[in-house]
């Protein structure tokens, strides 16, 4: 993950430097901070960075088809003129354990439709998801577990 | 050819992602209580104004506005859901209730 964040780091101060704020740019300056990671791998020791480029770009893949759908969810619930609701929140048992894919899951799970993540358990283990729908709830929760949280495994572990 | 092409895609964006801005508003007057308020803001706010950014984008047609406009989207995507996430965890400490409606809390069950 390090090695990521660094290539992203580095491609916006290529971008500074050289003072041209084009995507171009961008892409190149991610692109030769990538080949300079990758000159010094040995002692970074950051092997399988193709490979989860791949299932990073999958779960971004996921995330927008989800965001698109989750926003016309909300309009079809909002325009409906009888609001039918079983509003509801529910614990979700979290199977990652490290704080920025807590994050993460908790971020995407937001955004992804109805529902909405309300609060973490202090022990980590549980997160607390509010659903526009709680009719069915070991659905949804089996929805998560195999989409995003298991992409969120797949890219970072 | 390719600029009325542009122009229709621009103006197709723009009115989408007002429709979606729109449907937001009227959810947050419509939906009971605040936590379902919190997803018409966080879901349909988010997207329609990442249309509308889009849509400027594209008007612009250059890269810099491109690059400039898909940060503004990305900020976005990366801000609206810890705001409604801050907004509902404040709400419920607070004590703000549910609406009559919900089936459950199993946060509250979790605190007492």
């Amino acid at each position: 993950m390090t090695t990521y964040i660094l290539s992203l780091v580095f491609a916006v101060i290529w971008v500074a430097v050289t003072g041209s704020a084009t995507l171009h740019n961008l892409i190149f300056g991610f692109a030769l901070s990538t080949l300079s990671l990758w000159i010094v791998r040995e002692q970074m020791s950051a092997r399988g960075y193709w490979r989860r480029m791949g299932r990073i770009l999958s779960l971004l893949v996921l995330f927008f088809k989800e965001l698109a759908l989750s926003a016309w969810k909300v309009a079809v619930l909002v325009m409906n003129p009888r609001m039918d609701l079983k509003p509801g929140i529910f614990a979700y048992p979290l199977t990652v354990d490290r704080d920025f894919e807590i994050t993460l899951l908790a971020n995407l799970i937001t955004l992804t439709p109805g529902t909405l993540s309300v609060d973490v358990s202090e022990d980590r283990r549980t997160l607390f998801v509010h659903a526009i729908d709680c009719s069915d709830v070991e659905a949804v929760k089996r929805d998560i577990a195999a989409g995003f949280e298991r992409k969120i495994m797949e890219a970072f572990r | 050819m390719i600029e009325v092409l542009i122009a229709v895609l621009t103006a197709l964006l723009i009115l989408v992602g007002a429709g979606f801005a729109l449907v937001a508003a009227i959810g947050l007057t419509r939906l009971p209580d605040v936590y379902t308020r919190m997803h018409a803001a966080s879901k349909a706010g988010t997207v329609g104004s990442g249309l509308m950014l889009l849509a400027v984008a594209l008007h612009a047609g250059d890269l810099s506005t491109l690059a400039r406009a898909l940060a503004g989207f990305f900020f976005f995507v990366l801000t609206a859901p810890i705001s409604a996430h801050l907004l509902a965890m404040a709400a419920h400490k607070r004590g703000y209730p549910l609406h009559e409606k919900s089936v459950r809390d199993e946060l509250n069950d979790y605190r007492n």
